[in-house]
């Protein structure tokens, strides 16, 4: 595989004419990726903060996300029971993110609550987010230890805890955000706008594909 | 995939006369191209978007060495493996040895044109090991042993009825004609295999050097399960995909959406970098990039450089007549409309796939809607002039053409033989003003009339006003 | 038909016949003469032109194109402007510089013509101003927008402002109408059941709009497009813009019988 690989390589440079980058050629290049300058961000999400969290809604909305708005963190657990009680869940797979697991759930007695990765059959997931871009709507979240991939994906229905706090305009700024947050990638980014979908059958859109078929946003007011 | 390019006109003459394939294709004319526009309405930015993103395709193609070895270096950083393949041979037995070395009986796998480029699900199959599609379009058609004609809506070609029919027969269920019902039973098929892979195999729209990432952009939810569910990821993917940053990606990925389906942004994109962290409670243990050249590092320097700008998008096809008219099949490989046409006889040989770049009215519709401004007419019309220099183009068609020229440049010769010609067609015309069967233009003739000429040429009359007007003066 | 020119005094044009309106249609090169010359220019016809060479072009025949390229760009020396009568032939003379080495004399020279070429409505438009036209067409029209003139020239509103000042004219836009028709050149005899495909597909959008008359910039377009419609046996009628706006629409439509034209250039 070396030799596939130098024979890849040799041919670029034979291609462009050239040996391996060096000089200023080379500054160029590890400076780019360095410095990671933003290319044209639309002005669409260039706006004060409450008219970004309205953008994120209404773009989330024309996704087919549905948005409950949180007054209080504290109102989440009663939310989240009385969205899967008018929606006959009665079991919930959480994240054990500790925004999640240090709010008082005690007083729920509708909905079985476990905390694990997802297994195929289970009805709705709850999970965090690490941010929400206005500019379309989406939400980005990160694996980690307290958020398995698994629950963004195979349950019937997603909940996503989102706090305006954290919602940026464009895409870049949830980038410089993630940058700040680690300076390692985690395992999987997912940015999620909307609902699995797909209109492979005669290019008509159904809902609910092979990922969630419903995506709640828990909007937090804060 | 088998390769039917050399039997293009035959296959495009099946594709006019198949009713059920023109119903298809009448959906993707008006779906697609109207999607695009009206998300492009909405961006401002989005010509400027254009500019920015061939631009710096054109600058990762002068740095792709540099490039590739920062991504490579990248996700060796993050416990991931890299493997070079310089053809399809080479991908396929890497991919072979991961799924032996996983102990893979059965693997599943996302939407890839790559994995259809190298014929993986044949060569996984032949070894003992099961590819499952999972991307809905995928899925059917490998219950119908059947290829994409599409590069992102590959069952394109099918209409509900073929759906219905197929998984009746599969699944051993009653037949559904509910597009919904048809999908949730996909659902709860598919459901199953996901859980039960041992290997997951996806593509990857870009990767990013940065930070040794892949990502797949989807609607379907089915990628992340594949690439999340089983023990080991591998991505297939081509070494023209890498790109810079994070930043340099959303770039792309602005214009992805936009130019392929009309989305604001596609449902799912995921990054993904390395295997699962120690601490992550699922996740895959393995993490395999398979970095397949196929020809491409041959186009770097050539004429044809320009075409590995593209980035996927399909808005060439979408909007080409010539595809709405005939559907992806009829290109007779893994990559059909303006992009195969280009890209084909590149990765096969001109040789066979020769019909593809002159089965182009040269309309020019592609370059104005390709989101990376690639000039697939312009490259066409390269591959013709190969066609032209190697003498492959139809001996008769040359001789025409060569006698053609050759009278183009001696006018008085040129306004004799279009004197002759006018006055020839215009007898034939009669009084009807038009021929109804020209003995050397059937092919005009067989679907149109040809209109007759007026009388005699434009030079003659004009030639005649000429010295009319100089009487007067004189007069 | 009078025109009030504002421009000023004799722009020198070479008009570029182009082979189709020299051997089908000569009254298109008669129209537009006309209308060059109300614009106030001072027309001639080279006679040593023959055609732009895209057949050539576009078959990979690069030598033959670079050829007949010479003798296009000698026989167009000296004129200020160049104007034809079709956005595909004259999108092609803006194709000649990629033909020469920079050093070969004829780069410059092929840059130069670039530069001066224009399709008849876009120079009418954009270059000269043609005033306010006097012309008279009763009838809904519609419009198919050539593929070369459109997305190589850009010539899309000219042809339709210029049309907004004939009288009595409407124009019913019809869908797809960038859309191409099929015509291609040699594309329709080489692949003519996909090219037939792609003119039924027009002719139908252009019935369906329910004009009398379909118009277009673009000769070869034309007699495709009134070749289908004829073997439809519709009785739309096919006119190249130009007889519309000239005021010579006295001519049997494309594919309908013909007559000698008798080229009255009186009344300026
Ligand atoms: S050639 Fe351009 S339009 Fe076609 S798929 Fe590639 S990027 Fe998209």
């Amino acid at each position: 595989m070396t030799s596939s690989r130098n024979q890849i390589l040799g041919n670029i440079r034979r291609g462009l004419q050239r040996d391996l980058l060096t000089g200023d050629a080379l500054d160029q290049v590890r400076t780019r990726l360095r410095e990671h300058p933003a290319n044209t961000v639309p002005a669409r999400s260039q706006l004060p903060q409450d008219q970004q969290i309205a953008l994120f809604e209404s773009m989330a909305n024309e996704a087919a996300a549905e948005l409950i708005e949180l007054k209080t963190l504290e109102a989440l657990p009663g939310t989240v029971a009385e969205f899967c009680r008018e929606n006959g869940i009665d079991q919930l797979v959480s994240a054990s993110d500790p925004a999640l697991t240090a709010l008082d759930w005690s007083g729920i007695d509708n909905l079985e609550i476990t905390h694990r990765v997802a297994q195929a059959g289970d009805s709705a997931s709850l999970t965090t987010s690490f941010c929400g871009i206005a500019e379309t709507g989406t939400l980005m979240l990160l694996s980690g230890p307290h958020s398995p991939t698994t629950l963004n994906f195979l349950p019937d229905t997603h909940l996503v805890l989102l706090k305006q706090s954290q919602i940026v305009g464009a895409y870049e700024e949830a980038w410089a955000r993630l940058r700040q947050h680690s300076d390692a990638m985690p395992r999987t980014v997912n940015m999620i706008t909307g609902p699995s979908r797909s209109a492979d059958i005669e290019q008509k859109l159904q809902m609910g594909a092979h990922g969630p078929k419903r995506l709640i946003i828990l909007l937090l007011r804060d | 995939m088998q390769i039917h390019s050399p039997e293009f006109k035959q296959r495009a003459g099946d594709a006019l006369d198949n009713a059920n394939l023109q119903r298809a294709l009448g959906n993707l004319r008006d779906g697609f191209p109207q999607k695009r526009a009206a998300a492009v309405a909405r961006m401002p930015e989005f010509e400027q978007l254009r500019n920015e993103g061939r631009d710096l395709k054109n600058h990762i193609l002068a740095n792709l060495d540099f490039y590739l070895e920062q991504f490579e270096d990248n996700v060796i950083k993050q416990g991931g493996q890299v493997h070079w393949a310089r053809d399809g041979e080479e991908a396929r037995r890497a991919i072979l040895e991961i799924c032996r070395n996983a102990g893979a009986k059965t693997v599943t796998k996302g939407k890839s044109m790559v994995s259809e480029e190298i014929n993986l699900n044949d060569y996984l199959e032949a070894n003992g090991v099961k590819p499952v599609e999972t991307d809905l379009g995928e899925y059917i058609l490998q219950l119908r042993e059947d290829h994409p004609s599409h590069i992102i809506a590959p069952a394109i070609h099918l209409n509900l009825d073929d759906v219905s029919d197929i998984f009746h027969k599969k699944h051993n269920r009653p037949r559904s004609e509910d597009p919904a019902e048809l999908m949730q039973e996909a659902r709860e098929m598919l459901r199953k295999q996901f859980v039960a892979a041992d290997v997951g195999i996806t593509g990857a729209n870009f990767c990013v050097a940065e930070t040794g990432s892949t990502i797949i952009v989807t609607n379907e939810g089915n990628g992340d399960l594949t690439q999340t569910l089983p023990r080991v990821h591998v991505v297939i993917t081509t070494i023209e995909k890498v790109v810079p940053t994070l930043e340099d990606m959303t770039l792309f990925l602005r214009l992805l959406a936009r130019s392929a389906t009309g989305q604001e942004f596609t449902v799912y994109n995921t990054l993904s970098s390395g295997p699962r962290r120690p601490e992550d409670q699922d996740g895959p243990e393995e993490f395999h990039v398979v970095l397949l050249d196929n020809g491409r590092s041959e186009m770097i320097g050539s004429e044809f450089q320009e075409m590995l700008r593209c980035i996927r998008c399909s808005a060439c096809m979408n909007h080409c007549p010539v595809y709405g008219a005939i559907g992806g099949h009829a290109y007779g490989w893994v990559y059909p409309g303006p992009m195969g046409s280009v890209l084909t006889p590149k990765l096969i040989g001109v040789d066979k796939a020769g019909h593809l770049p002159n089965a182009s009215t040269f309309c020019g519709k592609c370059e104005s809607v390709c989101p990376v401004k690639i000039p697939l007419p312009k490259l066409m019309r390269h591959w013709r002039e190969r066609e032209f220099e190697r003498h492959l183009s139809p001996k008769g068609f040359r001789f025409g053409l060569g006698t053609w020229a050759w009278f183009a440049r001696r006018p008085g010769l040129y306004r004799w033989v279009s004197r002759s010609s006018s006055w020839f067609l215009k007898r034939l015309g009669g009084k009807q003003g038009r021929i109804r069967s020209l003995p050397l233009g059937k092919g005009w003739t067989a679907w149109r009339d040809m209109p007759a000429p007026q009388g005699s040429t434009f030079m003659d009359q004009w030639k005649r006003h000429q010295q009319t007007q100089q009487q007067k003066n004189k007069g | 038909m009078t025109a009030s020119s504002t421009t000023p005094p004799t722009a020198k044009v070479g008009f570029f016949v182009t082979c189709l309106v020299d051997m089908f249609r000569p009254s298109v090169g008669f129209a537009s003469i006309k209308l060059l010359e109300l614009a106030g220019c001072e027309v001639e016809v080279p006679e040593t032109q023959t055609c732009c060479g895209q057949p050539a072009y576009n078959s990979g025949d690069r030598n033959s194109t670079r050829a007949i390229a010479e003798s296009v760009i000698d026989a167009f020396d000296g004129f200020e402007y160049v104007v034809g009568p079709s956005g595909s032939c004259i999108g092609m003379l803006h194709q000649y510089p990629d033909l020469f080495e920079p050093d070969n004399p004829y780069f410059e020279r092929a840059r130069s013509l670039a530069g001066r070429a224009y399709e008849i409505t876009s120079f009418l438009t954009d270059v000269v101003g043609l005033g306010t036209l006097q012309a008279r067409f009763e009838g809904l029209v519609t419009y198919h927008d050539s593929c070369a003139g459109l997305r190589e020239l850009g010539v899309k509103t000219q042809p339709r402002q210029l049309l907004s000042q004939v009288d009595g004219v409407e124009l019913a836009e019809m869908n797809e109408a960038e859309t191409c028709c099929g015509f291609g050149g040699t594309f329709c005899i080489k692949y003519p059941d996909i090219s037939n495909r792609m003119v039924s597909n027009k002719t139908a959008n252009a019935q369906a709009t329910g004009a009398a008359v379909l118009l277009g910039g673009d000769l070869g377009c034309l007699l495709n497009m009134a070749g289908k419609l004829k073997r439809e046996g519709s009785t739309m009628e096919v006119r190249h813009v130009v007889e519309l706006l000239a005021n010579m629409t006295d001519q049997p439509a494309i594919g309908e019988s013909a007559a000698d034209l008798a080229y009255n250039a009186g009344g300026h």
